[in-house]
């Protein structure tokens, strides 16, 4: 099983569901465990990346900790691939980009309807916001984009079968789409 | 208000072409244009209010909300810049109490830039309620910090400070002979019209806005045209930054550049003509109405002229701060009363232009060598220059030079000659024909000034060794994004494209990637742009790209990506917000893994 | 004796007074676009259309067929450059397809599935834009808007001229002609065109939102170059 790939999977500021597309190959699933094997992934719940062949991102960018995830991904995969809408765009998290972040944390933590003593979270634990939900491109390198709100698990299939046939991944017309 | 709107749009025969004009003197008056001016001027000149809305947010000097009763504005192009620009800025910032893009909390004086003024023989530059005010520096600053703090009526502000120079340092076969007035047309009346035409196709006249249509060629197009409504306009909307001779041939020979478009007009056979005069010109405004008055008592303009049964008349119309209105159509739209949008070709104006009829538009400079012509022949002008591009070009010489100003010269002259002779040392490189043209290195000095080598409009913008290419480029890049009319997409969103892909790179956080990225939006926005501008906007970066490729590179960091924006920065609310400032409060703009 | 223009090889007649994208439609030849459409006059902006007329770029929807013209069309580089230019659309506006009721249906985003647009490319502007829902039975959201004025011409046939487009540059907005600025104060009207050719969801009729599910709609299953032939044949033989 030498020549098994290994991929790496995470979601950033996304809502897990181009990962449960990425489930939804049903029983191909079975075939792809005998050529994938997974690294750092919520499927295997591996904490830390190593050497990768593919590096799946699912979500935008939207604090620093993502920023850290995102970078040890792109040091540790040859293919870094974006995953769906909001690591293209920032998505449906994006939505906020056009409410300026004072004004976000205000509600949620000041002066919101229910909040009860109010203050901003100020744990450094915590991970702070950026200003902006930014697409994965556009704080790192990305190879490879496979588009959709998910992408339908065709297309993962599709895109994991071209790399693992050695061919240049393409997607037909029926598999692109934005939503 | 409601009388003043009134008067003014009756003035204007209630005429909807007539709005920017009108919106001019709203803006003068008020300093904007109030609302309730929108909804009556719309009743008045029967147009949907968003036309009235669309031309003030078009137009640089028109605005929909108040500025100060001073409008301060100063010119950011390069020239001024390399005459301390950002540091007189600064002091007038500190001076009068405005930032720059405020008005301030009394309403007494707003401060801004503006693209170039074309002052640059003269600068640093700028405007207050439209009118120049040139060579500004600190003594000057503080007498107009004085002048507006005390409210002193701009009527009441010493000439000095307006005064504005023609700077002619090297007349040549146009500025040394001078026309006597109607010299021309009596030549045109006494040679027969055909036959001066016909002078002018031998004297190889091409237009000197810088794409270079023979002039006669044009002529005969619009005189073959059948409507029976003609016009002639002389475009003096010089706003190509570095460019100022069209400002001195209106100066200076105003009766000349009138008589040239009269002489058009009476061989095409149009009855009304226009001097489209950029809006920061206007303080010639006065005296050229006063000699189009002389010329019309001279019997050289109105009804009858020189009693040979012909009728013309010139209107002035003022521009208000678009670089795109130097673009023919986008001209004729502005003269049209709308935001200056170029049309699509074909048709041309010589077929349909001004309220869809023939229309020749040349440039200031086309006219004033036209009367010439039609006077001294045409061996006289083409026996200067060369085979291709016959004649003269006055040039407008600005930068590091030791005597700025007005140049002529033949055509075929070479870039060195007229290096050592403005005073140039140490040249680094020149922009030849403004931002929209191309910059030499000090390797092609021996380049002539010709259609066939170096084409110009006339601006010629000289950098010496301590200048810095980025600077260059980064300037010119702005100008163009701030100038885009935003009409196709290539260049509405290429140009802002452009301009962040620049300042990533100016600002040191390029990395292997940047300059290939930077190089195909210049190819797209070049190869699809609708029109001149956006044809052009890529060339500063593009001809310097071309020459510099090793200043680019070392301009970029040795990693292969770095993000598009400021990382760090992006944190910077949260961080105020949570009251954060420990180590895993911060990024890093680049991974230790990169 | 019929004239002739050459799109990518093929030999396409045309009438006099035809512009290229109206004899390559005729013809049945597609020519991505976005800003055209058959009933009204051609505007030119969006750049989508360009072909290269005898080497040089020239906007298909505006330039006029003439003889010997040698047109180059469906070539890798003109659509790999007018995905680029779909692609600044994409980033100058905010066009969140997930959130849009017009996904499936979208001309802008048929075209980016129709030359293999996978991501967006440039730097995203983020720019915030409003939206007006005053008026009862349209909406319009300016994130949408990419500037075809195809709105704009439609209200202007109407007589009503309720949308504009204002400011300069990157700055360009739609508005609407009320003194209120606000749609619903305009005399904008439910069955008038202009609230339907929108090519984008920047202008969208209210209560009808989801009655075709998404997966079903008219560019899921089949692209934009069909659809467009089939609709604007019959517009430019009217």
């Amino acid at each position: 099983m030498a020549d098994k790939i290994k991929v790496a999977t995470v979601s950033l500021a996304g809502c897990f569901g181009c990962h449960m597309s990425l489930l939804d190959i049903d029983e191909r699933l079975l075939q792809l465990a005998d050529l994938v094997a997974f690294d750092r992934s919520p499927i295997t719940d591996i904490k830390r990346c190593t050497e990768c062949d593919i590096g799946l991102i699912e979500g935008g960018v939207c604090n620093s900790e993502n920023v850290h995830t995102l970078r040890e991904f792109r040091k540790h995969c040859k293919i870094l691939v974006a995953v769906g809408a909001c690591a293209i765009n920032g998505g449906l998290p994006g939505y906020r980009n056009y409410i300026p972040l004072e004004e976000c944390l205000s509600e949620s933590y000041l002066d919101g309807i229910g909040v009860e003593n109010p203050q901003i979270p100020s744990d450094p634990e915590l991970p702070l916001l950026l200003d902006k939900v930014y697409p994965v491109h556009e704080v790192v390198k990305i190879d490879y984009f496979l588009p959709g709100c998910p992408p339908a698990a065709d297309v993962f299939w599709k895109f994991l079968t071209d790399v693992l046939d050695g061919r240049d991944p393409s997607l037909p017309y029926e598999l692109i789409h934005y939503d | 208000m409601k009388q003043f709107i009134q008067d003014l749009a009756e003035k204007h025969n209630n005429q909807a072409k007539q709005l920017l004009q009108i919106l001019r003197e709203i803006q003068s008056r008020y300093h904007y244009i109030p609302e309730q001016a929108i909804e009556q001027l719309a009743g008045l000149l029967a147009i949907p209010r968003t036309r009235i809305i669309s031309v003030v947010e078009f137009y640089s000097f028109l605005h929909l909300a108040p500025r100060g009763h001073y409008e301060l504005l100063i010119s950011d192009c390069i020239a001024d810049h390399m005459q301390d620009k950002r540091s007189l800025t600064d002091y007038l910032v500190d001076k009068l109490n405005v930032a720059v893009g405020a008005v301030r909390e009394d309403g007494a004086v707003s401060l801004d830039n503006t693209s170039c003024t074309g002052m640059c023989d003269q600068g640093p530059a700028g405007m207050v309620n439209g009118y120049a005010l040139t060579r500004l520096d600190r003594s000057r600053i503080d007498r107009i910090a004085d002048l507006i703090n005390r409210r002193e009526p701009l009527a009441a502000w010493p000439a000095d400070l307006f005064y504005v120079d023609d700077n002619i340092v090297r007349p040549g076969l146009l500025l040394k002979q001078p026309i006597m007035q109607g010299a021309a047309l009596r030549s045109a009346f006494k040679r027969g019209l055909k036959e001066t035409l016909a002078e002018i196709d031998q004297s190889g006249l091409r237009g000197r806005g810088g794409a270079g249509f023979k002039t006669a060629m044009k002529w005969a197009f619009c005189a073959g045209e059948a409507q029976s409504e003609r016009y002639v306009v002389c475009n003096a909307d010089e706003g190509e930054p570095g460019t100022f001779k069209d400002r001195v041939l209106l100066n200076s020979f105003a009766h000349q550049v009138f008589e040239g478009m009269t002489l058009c007009a009476v061989i095409i056979g149009a009855r009304q003509g226009f001097l489209y005069l950029r809006g920061e010109y206007l303080h010639l405004y006065d005296q050229l109405q006063d000699i189009l008055d002389q010329r019309r008592q001279a019997g050289l303009l109105g009804i009858n002229i020189l009693r040979e049964g012909l009728d013309f008349d010139i209107d002035i119309h003022l521009g208000a701060g678009a670089y795109i209105c130097g673009e023919e159509s986008a001209l004729i739209e502005s003269l049209e009363g709308k935001a200056g949008i170029p049309r699509n070709r074909p048709p041309y104006p010589v077929t349909q232009g001004y309220l869809g009829q023939p229309t020749v538009v040349n440039n200031v400079e086309t006219f004033f060598a036209a009367s010439a012509i039609a006077v001294n022949g045409a061996d006289w002008f083409a026996k200067a220059g060369t085979e291709k591009s016959q004649g003269t070009k006055i040039l407008s010489i600005s930068g590091d030079c030791a005597r700025p100003g007005i140049y002529e010269y033949a055509f075929g002259t070479t870039v060195q000659t007229l290096l050592n002779e403005c005073g140039a040392r140490n040249v680094l490189g020149v922009q030849i024909g403004g931002p929209s043209g191309t910059f030499i290195s000090s390797q092609e000095f021996d380049r002539k000034l010709a259609f066939e080598d170096l084409a110009t409009g006339g601006s010629v913008i000289i950098f010496n060794e301590s200048r810095d290419i980025f600077d260059i480029v980064h300037n010119f890049t702005h100008f163009f994004a701030h100038e885009s009319c935003g009409f196709c997409t290539p260049c509405r969103v290429g140009t802002s494209l452009l301009k962040k892909q620049v300042n990533k790179i100016y600002e040191g956080h390029g990395s292997a990637g940047d300059v290939a990225a930077l190089e195909e939006m210049g190819r797209l926005i070049k190869g699809y742009s609708h029109c001149g501008l956006g044809q052009t906007a890529a060339n500063p970066v593009l001809t310097t790209l071309e020459r510099y490729p090793e200043l680019y590179q070392n301009k970029l960091k040795k990693i292969s990506y770095e993000p598009g924006f400021d990382l760090d920065g992006a944190l910077d609310i949260a961080r105020r917000l949570a009251q954060r400032d420990d180590a895993a409060a911060h990024l890093s703009q680049v991974g230790d893994h990169d | 004796m019929t004239k002739s223009i050459t799109i990518d090889g093929k030999i396409i007649p045309f009438e006099d007074g035809q512009t290229i994208i109206e004899a390559a439609t005729a013809a049945g030849v597609y020519i991505p676009h976005l800003c055209h459409h058959p009933e009204f006059t051609p505007h030119g902006s969006c750049k989508l259309c360009t072909v290269t007329v005898n080497g040089r770029a020239c906007s298909a929807c505006t330039f006029p067929a003439m003889d010997d013209q040698e047109i180059l069309n469906d070539t890798k580089e003109l659509n790999d450059d007018r995905r680029r230019i779909t692609q600044m659309l994409f980033v100058e506006g905010n066009h969140l397809c997930p959130g849009c009721e017009k996904s499936g249906n979208c001309q802008l985003q048929a075209v980016g599935y129709y030359l293999n647009m996978l991501d967006n490319h440039f730097l995203h502007f983020f720019q915030p834009r409003e939206l007006d829902a005053s008026h009862p039975d349209i909406l319009v959201d300016l994130n949408r808007c990419i500037f075809c004025t195809l709105c704009v011409r439609a209200s202007h046939r109407d007589g009503k001229d309720v949308f504009a487009i204002s400011g300069r540059g990157i700055n360009k907005r739609l508005i609407f002609n009320a003194e209120s600025g606000l749609l619903k104060d305009t005399a904008l009207d439910v069955n008038d065109q202009a609230a339907h050719i929108c090519p984008t969801g920047a202008i969208l009729v209210k209560r009808t939102g989801f009655t075709v599910p998404i997966g079903e709609r008219q560019f899921d299953h089949k692209d934009i170059s069909e659809i467009s032939l089939e609709q604007e044949q019959g517009d430019h033989g009217r």
